[in-house]
């Protein structure tokens, strides 16, 4: 197996689940990323929590790189940070790609309302059954769309 | 709307922390999540179990934390818990996920890893986190605003 790396792997999620807790039990929101920043607009009188957290998001994992350089990809260290770039068979260039990916995301985790933290990890955890479907489906669809594409 | 400092600082100590842990899971790196989802690359070898470890990690503190917190009536900050307002399997829930499992597939990118990548600024980021945003902005048009409009519907 390449690259198996279980131990930052799971030293990741538990973080990622410490996270959620923190925010759950604290102030009461599901720490959906999808969620947090797809419910900046139209702006509800929330917004201000949602910027600091996904400020502080970004300087985390920031921050992380710089205290722990070299587990992987990003900060000093460690490889460059990179997007993939569109498979052979795609003609029109990555950034169009990317972009087509950007807009099903952010559409499809909208009216789904989740994504991989949402329903993955928040969802499953209270074993609610859209978010069991929900996995279910993204899970299915992006192996799927994988294979189908040969993006890798 | 008014919130006091505990209220941000549990915002921001949550971020930090959800940040750390997409780095140090590597969930930031597309070519990782990649070599979970390409199921083709079971048999040659080339597969990377890792994000399942990742959801696992999650998974654990969550089923505890809800498990423990379940008779609380309220966070510690705020006057009541926001769980999701939907509680049925509808059809925008299978559309979205399909969707959303295209654009993942595409890219090995989702909105956590997306966000945190700012950090580090990879070519082409800004175009797929505005078209991540101007597609959210769409789906607003189709599912209801607001919370009380999505807990009438969920009667």
């Amino acid at each position: 197996m390449e690259a198996f790396t279980p131990i930052p792997a799971t030293i990741g999620g538990l973080l990622i689940g410490l996270a959620a807790a923190i925010l759950w039990v604290g102030n009461g929101r599901i720490a959906g990323i999808s969620g947090i920043f797809g419910r900046l607009l139209p702006p509800d009188g929330s917004v201000a929590w949602r910027i600091v957290f996904l400020v502080a998001l970004v300087v985390g994992t920031w921050g992380t790189a710089q205290l722990f350089p070299g587990l992987g990809v990003g900060g000093p260290g460690g490889e460059p940070a990179q997007l993939v770039a569109a498979p052979e068979g795609w003609t029109l260039g990555t950034p169009l790609w990317l972009a087509i990916a950007g807009l099903l995301i952010g559409f499809g985790t909208k009216i789904s309302n989740g994504c991989t933290s949402g329903h993955g990890i928040n969802g499953l955890a209270r074993l609610s059954v859209r978010s069991i479907v929900a996995v279910a489906i993204f899970f299915s669809v992006a192996i799927i769309t994988v294979t189908l594409t040969g993006v890798v | 709307m008014r919130r006091d400092i505990p209220y941000y600082v549990t915002a921001a100590v949550a971020g930090l922390i959800f940040g750390a842990g997409l780095y140090v899971s590597q969930m930031i790196d597309a070519y990782k999540v990649l070599h979970f989802l390409d199921f083709t690359a079971i048999p040659t070898g080339g597969w990377d179990p890792s994000l399942a470890f990742v959801m696992v990690g999650g998974l654990v503190v969550m089923v505890l934390t809800y498990r423990l917190f379940a008779r609380q009536q309220a966070p510690l900050f705020d006057k009541s818990f926001y769980p999701p307002a939907l509680t049925k399997v509808d059809t925008q829930l299978v559309v979205g996920a399909t969707l959303f499992g295209i654009g993942w597939g595409m890219s090995g990118i989702c909105p956590g890893p997306g966000i945190a990548l700012i950090a580090f600024a990879p070519e082409n980021l800004l175009v797929l986190l505005l078209a991540m945003f101007a597609g959210s902005y769409a789906g607003t048009f189709v599912v209801p605003g607001g919370r009380e409009k999505r807990l009438a519907l969920a009667q």
